[in-house]
């Protein structure tokens, strides 16, 4: 019987090893004839990044040489393409009119890398990465040194932009999304790696949107992106993805979706033909990465040999990054749902950072930075189904702890190590160290044997070791030690700690601090969020940038939610002053808008209720016009000034209440404080304006201004306490500021100020307050703040400014009849 | 099939791009039978669920998103986004009911059923 004829159009990675697959099984069967588009050998593609780097040469990523498809009677048309497929007469045509008959036709002809359709796309100097020509592009610009751009930070434009980089290049990633590789990271994840990047050379910007390549003299000279923003560029590499090559497929009329349709056998709409790589689609998915190719090859070697009943079911995937030092590995899920459960390990000191989720106690998907060596074994476990339920304590740490530790009880575990066994890796500390220390000098605490033994005292990840130590040495007389209140149930520090050592080590974002205090849930909960972004916006003004979805609702839309959905607005009215111009634009408001409720509110300001959202910015727009801005009555920041009328009218008053309350909150509106903060000015001591209840109140005497602080009149009822009594109007607003602070600096988040003065004592408030130096210091860092924050938010959003959050994402669904 | 029966029919409509939802974040839509609520985590996962809290019908648009769940901005109750059920020591207490909702090619489409 004479051989049959395979011709396998695509000299690439999956067009090869659908040959080696069929060889192997059987070597005799067909005669192999191989199209090649490009004028090489077949060569390993997901190795061009290395290559780019300079740390492979081309020769180190050849697959097969000419002498392996001499050596196996293939017959290779190396750098001729193929033009038209024949379905009828089972004819392939190449470019130069060759013409050659199949019986069985292998389409591999892979991707192209998309082109964004931006002005100036054209120039020379763009290009794409996919083949060693675009390499060569590359290193040839590297050569000349500059600046290299590459749109999408991605697998592949992450891995370009770094082998530029590594070759002298100063080079800018430019991402759509506000993580990078957002479709295998997490946010956690995604900030290290850009860290990771920055410390090779890599700039980074995030969520920026392209909008057009500028050039002089035809050579490519900057992108330009839709903020206005210009990035210089001598060279733009755009890795935005790829799209599957499908021309042949759709010419000849086979089936075509997103690439050509295969089904389980890899068999394309005509069966004569099947198509493998990136230019398949199988069951509704295109992949661009090479394990689905081997997995479809096998099934594919399979098929063509006989075994027909040879399935091909989809591939799980993963990836790993190949950027030298950067360890990074995903697979499967990487984000929780339904029924999923996150395990989280942190290692600040080796920026590790590790995420598997486990669904019906099985491995869904994992997320490692820093520290991706059980990857491979996460995978599997993964692909196999195993039921984990039995390791779930151990698997965070990796195989080999698992493994050593399997169907162990805990205790009796740590009891069977041996002395030399390392409990603490940051600080090399050994179980017989601990259990020594413990018996040798008494130690009863945690502390202690941190103290003396360095062992947990950095990361803290081998804290329960230590403790089971203590538990086994001590037996009953070991307690478990209670530190500060943690945040929330996603860390173990208390706020305290988290404030400070966001200012030590210079944290300025959130997954920043989640990473250094090793935050135990992937991007926090409801309670930490917020907290975390007021201490960065109070740490850093005027530097860090709010993050609104870290916000509650009502400071996320500058209103109050009400019990229906709809919101509250109330205008500022400096120290409860308000005038007959801004009576008239209030009830014009009130009109037009028909807002059902007008109130006047106990801090002396006019509450408009049931505004609907996405009135809000009209109903704000016509406030401004009338002079008047936000009142932060949603506001954990400054409220409201309260004052009575004061010596300017009344027979009793003794200074100017109403201006010093109109002057304060002049000064220290929109300031962002742990809590509410609600002030009161009362110009005598019958105190009209009960300032002795609220966060800091003035009583004005003859002799000056008495600062009192620490009331309360909620849920809870206190007087305040008098703070210090100054002689001047001046230094009553050094002192309030000062204090304000301080309680900004030091309070917790939802800790109001009576809460804070409980917990700190009024005589350490006092003693700061009271040092002139101390006072001005604290002073001076409220008023810089505050140049970043008496801003008008209504204004802002007025002006267009996070219009999404006030319009509804359609109205189509309004017109669908049910 | 039998022609007289008539079946309910699925109808997709694209009410916009993944991209218009902020991470951990959400949009409203608004309907003839009340708002739908659409959720894109940190993750980049997107649901749908009708905008009203199983506890207060708080509008589950406007609370914090974190991880695949949401908090409710009147009273905290913390919703599964994707199976609307209220977590944690509410479970069981009632759910806000799950939308139809697919993505392709990036773009949202919510399934309304009619006829």
């Amino acid at each position: 019987m004479s051989k049959q004829r395979l011709v396998v159009i695509g000299n690439g990675m999956a067009g090869c090893r659908a040959i080696e697959e069929v060889l192997a099984r059987d070597p005799d069967r067909y005669e192999i004839a191989v199209f090649g588009a490009e004028p090489r050998v077949n060569y390993n593609r997901i190795m061009l990044s290395p290559v780019l780097s300079g740390e492979k040469t081309f020769d180190e990523i050849v697959i097969n040489d000419l002498a392996w498809y001499a050596g196996h009677g293939i017959t290779l048309h190396s750098g001729k393409a193929v033009v038209k497929i024949d379905a009828d007469q089972r004819l392939v045509e190449a470019e130069d009119g060759l013409k050659v008959p199949y019986d069985k036709l292998i389409l591999a002809v892979g991707s192209d890398p998309v082109r964004l359709p931006l002005p100036g796309a054209e120039l020379s100097g763009v290009i794409t990465f996919r083949d060693l020509d675009d390499v060569e592009a590359m290193v040839a610009a590297a050569d000349a040194g500059g600046e290299a751009v590459v749109i999408g930070g991605g697998l592949l434009g992450l891995e370009a932009a770094y082998g530029l980089a590594r070759r002298g290049m100063k080079a800018t990633v430019i991402h759509l999304m506000d993580v990078l590789m957002e479709r295998q990271l997490d946010e956690s994840a995604g900030f290290l790696l850009r860290r990771a990047l920055e410390e090779r050379g890599v700039e980074t910007i995030l969520g920026a949107q392209s909008d057009a390549i500028l050039g002089t003299g035809g050579r490519v000279a900057g992108l330009q992106l839709k903020d206005g923003r210009t990035i210089p560029c001598d060279l733009l590499v755009m890795a935005v993805g790829i799209r599957p090559n499908t021309r042949l497929a759709a010419a000849a009329g086979l089936a075509i979706g997103r690439g050509v349709v295969v089904d389980d056998q890899m068999r394309t709409s005509d069966p004569a033909i099947f198509a493998i790589g990136e230019c398949a689609e199988h069951r509704g998915v295109a992949y661009g990465l090479v394990a689905p190719i081997w997995d479809m090859c096998r099934t594919l070697g399979d098929v063509l040999t006989g075994r027909t009943e040879s399935a091909y079911e989809g591939s799980l995937l993963q990836t790993r990054l190949k950027v030298s030092g950067v360890d990074v590995f995903s697979a499967g899920k990487f984000s929780g749902g339904e029924g999923c459960e996150d395990v989280v390990f942190r290692d600040a000191g080796r920026g590790v950072y590790k995420r598997v989720v486990i669904e019906d106690g099985r491995v869904a998907g994992a997320v490692l930075f820093g520290d991706a060596a059980d990857g491979g074994w996460y995978f599997d476990l993964m692909r196999s189904g195993a039921d984990v339920s039995d390791v779930r304590e151990t698997l965070i740490f990796g195989q080999a702890v698992t493994e050593a530790l399997r169907g162990v009880d805990p205790r009796r575990a740590v009891a069977a190590m041996p002395d030399s066994q390392e409990i603490c890796g940051c600080n090399g500390v050994c179980k017989g160290a601990i259990t020594g220390a413990i018996a040798d000098k008494g130690l009863t605490t945690l502390e202690a044997v941190r103290a003396h033994t360095k062992a947990s005292a950095s990361c803290g990840s081998c804290t329960p070791l230590v403790e089971q130590l203590l538990a086994l040495s001590l037996g009953e007389a070991f307690e478990v030690q209670t530190g500060p209140k943690p945040v929330c149930g996603c860390t173990r520090h208390g706020h305290d700690e988290t404030r400070k050592r966001i200012v030590a080590e210079g944290l300025k974002s959130i997954p920043a601090i989640m990473q250094a205090l090793e935050w135990t849930t992937p991007e926090g909960c409801a309670s930490c969020r917020p907290a975390l972004n007021y201490y960065l916006l109070c740490a850093w003004p005027g530097d860090y940038q709010d993050d609104k979805q870290s916000r509650f609702v009502n400071e996320r839309v500058h209103a109050n939610i009400q019990k229906d959905g709809t919101y509250s607005v109330v205008p500022r009215m400096w120290g409860g002053v308000t005038s007959a111009a801004e009576l008239r634009a209030i009830a014009d408001v009130v009109d037009k808008f028909a807002i059902p409720t007008v109130k006047v509110t106990g801090g002396q300001r006019i509450d408009l209720l049931g505004v609907r959202k996405d009135d809000l910015p009209a109903v704000w727009a016509d406030l401004n016009a009338a002079g008047m801005v936000s009142g932060h009555a949603y506001a954990k920041g400054l409220r409201t000034v309260k004052t009575c009328v004061g010596s300017e009218w009344c027979r009793f008053g003794t200074q100017d209440s109403t201006g010093l309350g109109v002057r304060l909150e002049k000064f220290m509106w929109g300031s962002w404080t742990p809590a509410k903060v609600k002030l009161g000015v009362s110009g005598c001591p019958r105190n009209c304006a009960e300032a002795t209840c609220k966060d800091i109140g003035v009583i004005c005497v003859d002799s000056g201004y008495e600062i009192h602080v620490g009331g309360a009149a909620g849920l809870h009822i206190q007087g305040t306490e008098i703070l210090t009594k100054v002689a001047g109007e001046d230094e009553a607003v050094w002192t309030i500021c000062a204090v304000t602070q301080l309680y900004r600096e030091e309070g917790w988040y939802l800790e109001r100020i009576y809460k804070w003065m409980a917990r700190v004592g009024l005589e350490s408030i006092r003693a700061r307050i009271e040092d002139p130096d101390e006072r001005r210091a604290l002073y001076d860092r409220f008023a810089y703040s505050q140049r970043f924050s008496r801003i008008d938010p209504w204004a802002e959003r007025v002006a267009g400014r996070h219009a999404e959050e006030f319009n509804p994402l359609s109205r189509r669904l309004e017109f669908v009849q049910p | 099939m039998n022609a007289l029966v008539k079946e309910p029919m699925i109808v997709w409509i694209d009410v916009g791009a993944v991209t218009d939802i902020p991470r951990r974040g959400a949009r409203r839509v608004p309907g003839p039978a009340g708002d739908i609520a659409i959720f894109r985590t940190g993750d980049g996962q997107v649901f749908a669920l009708r905008d009203a809290c199983p506890h207060k019908g708080g509008p589950l648009s406007q609370g914090i998103v974190h991880g695949a769940s949401v908090t409710c901005p009147l009273h905290g109750r913390v919703i599964d986004l994707a199976t609307g059920e209220a977590m944690g020591a509410d479970r069981g207490s009632g759910c806000a009911p799950v939308v139809p909702l697919e993505v392709r090619e990036g773009r949202l489409f919510l399934g309304v059923a009619r006829g």
